[in-house]
């Protein structure tokens, strides 16, 4: 295993040639269309290693995805994201970067607001954000589907929830694309987006300080720490800012992603027009074929998984999405198929991590899709455009562009 | 026919929901947004499919359907 690179080296990423000894998740080939590399991947071994990342892990079975999630012993949660460098732990984000005995009631304290009752309240305003964004290009016949809906419904749904402008969307947009993609490389853009969020938020921490509110964040500032005490600053910080990050960039994906697969697949559409009580089921596998979110750990104590060793100093590429697509787990997993009856998929993670806004984005991606289908019913993929994909940790459409109305 | 009974394993569960959408009728969810079987978890007549489907589906198998 490498040692530390110094602050001035960047570290190469040369275009891959070997993926099951050298795996990037960052390379071209990767971002453009994963799931034949997984395949590849998973025929080798249930756990592979690249030194690349300073030396990382990918286990590419569901089962081996499994007895990590559930080993928290062994895989510490303190950091989440497969990088470049892998400096002093300073930005906390609980209950994401929290181990045990400190998760459970850092996590106890964002459940109230995300369950499927408080979504059933919220579900009214996000039905309104969906069709104003539809009224600004019905018109045209043609849009971005990415830039003009799909990434503006998590930002606004998940701003309103916490009680700040909904306006300020193209600020969260940009630090989200500063931490989450940037970042993995250019440790500057990932601190400089951490900075500005994080005095945003204290902005608003010293507002409510003055006059309490009854969002989100005021929530937070209410609540009591396991000592009894209200919460320190850095801890609902630290919270904030997960929750904004972890709102946006994941529901936006998921929700790109099930229109791109309508705008391929006439017959699923048209389906799903004639029999919308079957959208649910259908969201449950888009999250499944097209899972927008890869965790990690890092690994704390040498172990096994899946009678692969597994060395302690390496991180752990935790692809939900790999297991999502293991024909072990699931019967023509490469297939979408949207009226899937057994679907115990790991979209949003499995064991205590389990993903706090799960009934935030179900309920986003089933108003999303549902408003889309009541008004553009008929559409498609714009032949003369390029669909992009994210690059990193997080994988989602970010250029959509479909023709529809007078060009469908 | 047997009667069938369901149980939630409150350690296992993660607070998914998929059993409480799946089988509303059958499943409450506490505040946590984490499951538990209605009142004994005898599930009624007409309602075995139901049971099954949300057994199948909970990503962290926490769901027990045993039958009498």
């Amino acid at each position: 295993m490498s040692d530390s690179p110094s602050e001035s080296f960047l570290p190469e990423h040369p275009p891959v040639t070997d993926w099951v000894n050298d795996f990037d998740h960052t390379d071209p080939t990767w971002t453009e269309d994963p799931f034949p590399i997984w395949e590849e991947l998973r025929a080798a071994s249930p756990v592979v290693h690249t030194e690349r990342f300073l030396g990382c892990y990918m286990p590419t079975t569901y089962q081996a995805v499994k007895e990590i999630a559930y080993d928290t012993e062994h895989f510490s949660s303190r950091r989440v994201i497969v990088r470049d460098v892998r400096p002093e732990i300073t930005g906390k984000a609980p209950p994401i970067t929290s181990d045990p005995p400190e998760h459970k009631p850092a996590k106890q304290l964002l459940l109230p607001p995300f369950t499927p009752d408080e979504m059933k309240k919220l579900e009214p305003r996000v039905r309104a954000i969906c069709n104003e964004l539809i009224d600004e290009f019905i018109a045209d016949g043609r849009c971005d589907a990415a830039a003009r809906y799909t990434k503006h419904i998590p930002v606004r749904a998940i701003a309103h929830m916490l009680g700040i402008p909904e306006q300020d969307s193209d600020l969260f947009i940009k630090w989200i694309h500063q931490i989450l993609e940037l970042g993995i490389k250019d440790d500057n853009e990932l601190m400089n987006g951490v900075r500005e969020m994080t005095g945003y938020f204290t902005g608003h921490l010293e507002q409510r300080k003055l006059q309490p509110g009854d969002d989100l964040i005021s929530r937070l500032m209410q609540a009591k720490g396991r000592d009894g005490e209200p919460l320190a600053d850095d801890h609902v910080l630290g919270s904030l800012r997960l929750l904004l990050i972890a709102g946006i960039d994941t529901t936006w994906s998921a929700i790109g992603s099930s229109l791109w697969h309508l705008a391929r697949t006439p017959a699923d559409r048209d389906r799903l027009i004639a029999e919308p009580a079957l959208i649910p089921t259908a969201i449950e596998e888009f999250l499944r074929a097209y899972s927008p979110v890869t965790m990690a750990r890092e690994v704390i104590k040498e172990t096994t998984i899946s009678g692969c060793p597994v060395k302690s100093g390496n991180m752990v590429l935790l692809s939900f999405p790999a297991a999502n697509r293991d024909p072990a787990m699931f019967p023509d997993a490469d297939r979408v198929v949207i009226d899937r009856k057994e679907n115990r998929h790991a979209a949003f993670g499995l064991g205590i991590h389990r993903c706090v806004g799960s009934n935030l984005a179900r309920m986003e991606m089933t108003v999303a899709v549902e408003e889309w289908l009541k008004r553009i019913p008929d559409f498609r993929l714009d032949p003369a455009g390029k669909v992009t994909w994210s690059e990193g940790t997080v994988r989602g459409p970010r250029q959509l562009p479909v023709l529809f109305g007078k060009n469908a | 026919m047997s009667k069938l009974k369901i149980r939630v394993d409150q350690d296992k569960c993660q607070g998914h929901a998929r059993c409480k959408s799946l089988a509303p009728e059958l499943f409450e969810l506490d505040d946590f947004g984490n499951a538990h079987e209605v009142g004994d978890g005898s599930v009624p007549a007409g309602l075995e499919d139901k049971a099954w489907l949300a057994q199948t589906n909970c990503p962290e198998i926490a769901i027990e359907v045993t039958e009498e």
